[in-house]
């Protein structure tokens, strides 16, 4: 009597968990696999190389890890320069101020552009020889602040994250939108009633019942802006030499350019894995946090 | 139990669902339609209305596909590989190493045969260079059979170009480019004088700067010390090498780049140097056709790098531009083959150059294309290949080598720093 209805139970799940299975875990496991041989990815036979591809990543591979560092930095700027942005305009939109519809449509455009169509623009405003910014800041006065932006090594990076950032708000201000706007409007008045005034009311009630929504959306941007790499590819392509190189980038070099397959999905499992440290320490923070 | 029946039916067609398409392809009796993938966007038009003419000639349908951009193109080859789904034709970018691997594992087709056939007909239609980028020689060290494994479509050449309005305007004589490597540092200064864009190409792009590279090291040391540097028997630190790096140093320093060239694709190069705001380009004869297009009152002619020794000949960067395989696993493979000799036929070849602006691979189409296009062809006899030469360099070292070039541009490091971290590179390589 008992095993019947577990018997159907687990047969509903079957095909969520099918699904699951050949599109998540089973690739996830050949990538490991693949990971521990050395592979042109065209030849039927495949070289075990065991961990040394792993050993060679985290011990020899500089290029890589300069990479890590170069998203690492990227993601700094959104987590802090993007997210504050899509905050503070969430915030500003939750208000009863005139058109505000109309700039949480403004505020959304960004993120649904094509990656590759926003990469290519910025790059053609950011020209150094003949783009919209520095022909903007000669007509200024400020011709000394004109420079190749995407070719100096000084300004590629943070070029390339403040474009990221441009991109990428609008997905924050959504999300912190929304989490506003369940926020109780009577908590507020009962804030107001007690004689907190507006710095009060969103250190003491918004703050702490946006922990949560915070948390997501840092989650969100550490997740996405590790793993961007289309804007680079279209602005920069990882250059000047390898100022903007990003893991991804590392990661397609390995498995187009020099046609190591293992190595590249060695470089996807380590990369992974860090990410997935990453959102857990987060995750730990934040039920601390909320805690606290 | 009937009650479970429509759960479980559901549960099983899901799992024939996800596991629909996973089984390979069986071959069976040869088809009258031959299937051609390629990745050329510009050639496409011309090749369907060949394969139209094909079809009504031969009655046999050939079906061209494009997929782009190339490096997507590439990816789709790879996939089709691996689940022995390749098409019945189709061309390989890439180095020859991946040629290599692509012959090992019996997805391509030995040509040979069919190319010796009625006295070597059909082999003698091509330029020797674009034939030896789809040969393996005897002495090849990859250990492939040797033979013909690629039918080139259309041949290039990559050289430097100039625009000879642009010289007026710096009051140098158009109809004498600079010949010498001090030459044109001389007219880097002027370029910078007189606030215009020097060089441009598509350097963000790196295998171009690679192209420009080996150009003045075939120049300052020749072929064989190359071919021994890649073997590991010259370091990259020699002094040949040194200088070869420090040449970048001097065009940059001089104004002879166009600024931001270390992150400029060549899309952006060619829109840049057709709409007459820089003097020099360097790019491939494919371009005859974008400037056209862009620009069809353009006045450039194209012209050798600057030689910078007298000790060895300049070389260019050249051959076979695009070719077709043919798949080994076909059922189609004879009428594939077929099919390749009528599309480099002298015909088919002429009108692909005429439709396309890119030079033919026959060379019996020559007399009949237009002279800058033969101007380009001329230097055939000149240009070298990595795929021609046997052997090839690591991709890691190649890397470092052209991203090495970027940091001298942009003046992080020195000739002699790139050329001890590219020597470096190469050594952890060779241990590996």
């Amino acid at each position: 009597m008992r095993i019947k209805p577990a018997f159907e139970n687990y047969l509903f799940v079957l095909p969520a968990a099918a699904i699951f299975a050949v599109f998540y875990i089973i690739p996830f496991i050949w990538v490991f696999q693949l990971g521990l041989y050395s592979w042109d990815g065209i030849l039927p036979t495949k070289a075990f190389v065991g961990l040394s591809n792993f050993k060679e990543i985290i011990l020899q591979d500089k290029i890589w890890w300069g990479a890590m560092l170069n998203a690492g930095y990227i993601t700094l700027i959104a987590l802090t320069f993007q997210n504050a942005l899509a905050f503070l305009l969430a915030w500003a939109c939750d208000r009863e101020i005139r058109m505000k519809n109309f700039y949480r449509l403004i505020f959304f455009i960004p993120p649904v552009l094509s990656e590759i169509v926003v990469g290519l623009v910025w790059q053609w405003i950011l020209d150094g020889n003949y783009g919209l910014l520095n022909n903007w800041l000669g007509q200024l006065g400020l011709s000394n602040l004109v420079r190749n932006w995407l070719s100096d090594p000084n300004t590629a990076l943070t070029t390339v994250a403040i474009v990221h950032c441009w991109k990428g708000f609008g997905w924050g201000f959504l999300i912190f939108l929304a989490g506003l706007q369940t926020i109780p409007r009577e908590f507020y008045e009962a804030a107001r009633v007690d004689g907190a005034n507006a710095w009060v009311c969103f250190r003491k009630v918004t703050m702490p019942l946006m922990v949560p929504v915070v948390v997501l959306v840092a989650i969100l941007t550490i997740l996405g802006t590790m793993q961007g790499f289309v804007l680079i590819i279209a602005m920069t392509d990882g250059g000047p030499a390898y100022h903007t190189q990003v893991p991804v980038l590392r990661i397609l070099a390995a498995m187009r350019g020099s046609s190591r397959f293992g190595y590249a999905c060695a470089q996807s499992i380590t990369f992974g894995a860090i990410l997935m440290t990453i959102s857990f320490i987060q995750y730990r923070f934040s039920r601390y946090a909320r805690q606290a | 139990m009937k009650r479970n029946s429509p759960v479980l039916t559901t549960a099983l067609l899901l799992l024939l669902l996800i596991t629909a398409g996973c089984g390979q392809k069986i071959s069976g009796k040869p088809s009258n339609t031959i299937t051609v993938w390629h990745w050329m966007t510009d050639r496409d038009p011309a090749f369907q209305e060949l394969a139209k003419r094909y079809e009504a000639r031969t009655g046999v349908r050939v079906n061209f596909e494009l997929y782009a951009p190339s490096d997507a193109y590439s990816q789709k080859v790879r996939a089709a590989a691996q689940g022995n789904n390749l098409p019945d034709i189709f061309g390989l970018l890439g180095e020859k190493r991946d040629f290599a691997s692509f012959i090992k594992a019996g997805h391509i087709l030995d040509l040979t045969p069919y190319m010796q056939d009625s006295g070597g007909a059909w082999q003698k239609r091509f330029f020797a260079k674009a034939l030896a980028v789809n040969e393996f020689s005897s002495d090849n060290a990859y250990g492939i059979t040797p033979g013909i494994y690629g039918v080139p479509v259309d041949i290039m050449t990559i050289q430097m170009l100039y625009n000879k309005d642009l010289f007026r305007k710096l009051g140098i004589n158009p109809d004498r480019p600079p010949a010498t490597f001090a030459e044109f540092l001389e007219i880097g200064r002027k370029i910078k004088d007189n606030n215009m864009q020097g060089l441009v190409s598509g350097w963000g792009e790196i295998w171009m700067i690679d192209c420009l590279a080996n150009d003045y090291a075939f120049n300052i040391m020749g072929k064989d010390k190359i071919l021994d540097t890649i073997r590991g028997k010259v370091p990259y630190t020699d002094p040949d090498w040194v200088r070869v790096f420090t040449l970048f140093k001097q065009m940059q320093d001089s104004g002879a780049l166009a600024s931001g060239i270390v992150t400029m694709v060549n899309k952006n190069a060619e829109q840049l140097f057709a709409n007459e705001r820089a003097v020099f380009a360097f790019n491939g004869s494919w371009c005859l056709n974008v400037y056209k297009e862009m620009n069809p009152n353009l006045n450039y002619a194209p012209m050798l790098p600057p030689k910078a020794s007298d000790k060895f000949p300049m070389s260019i960067w050249g051959g076979a531009g695009s070719s077709f395989i043919v798949n080994a696993r076909s059922k189609n493979k004879e009428g594939a083959v077929k099919f390749l000799e009528w599309l480099t036929d002298r015909d088919q070849q002429v009108y692909l150059a005429e439709a396309t602006d890119n030079l033919p691979s026959n060379k019996d189409s020559l007399s009949n294309i237009a002279p800058i296009m033969a101007e380009f062809a001329n230097d055939m006899e000149i240009t070298t290949h990595p795929n021609t030469w046997g052997i090839s360099e690591y991709p890691q070292v190649i890397e470092a080598f052209d991203k090495g070039i970027q940091s001298i541009i942009i003046g992080e490091k020195t000739p002699e720093q790139v050329a001890a971290q590219v020597e470096m590179v190469k050594e952890r390589e060779m241990a590996r």
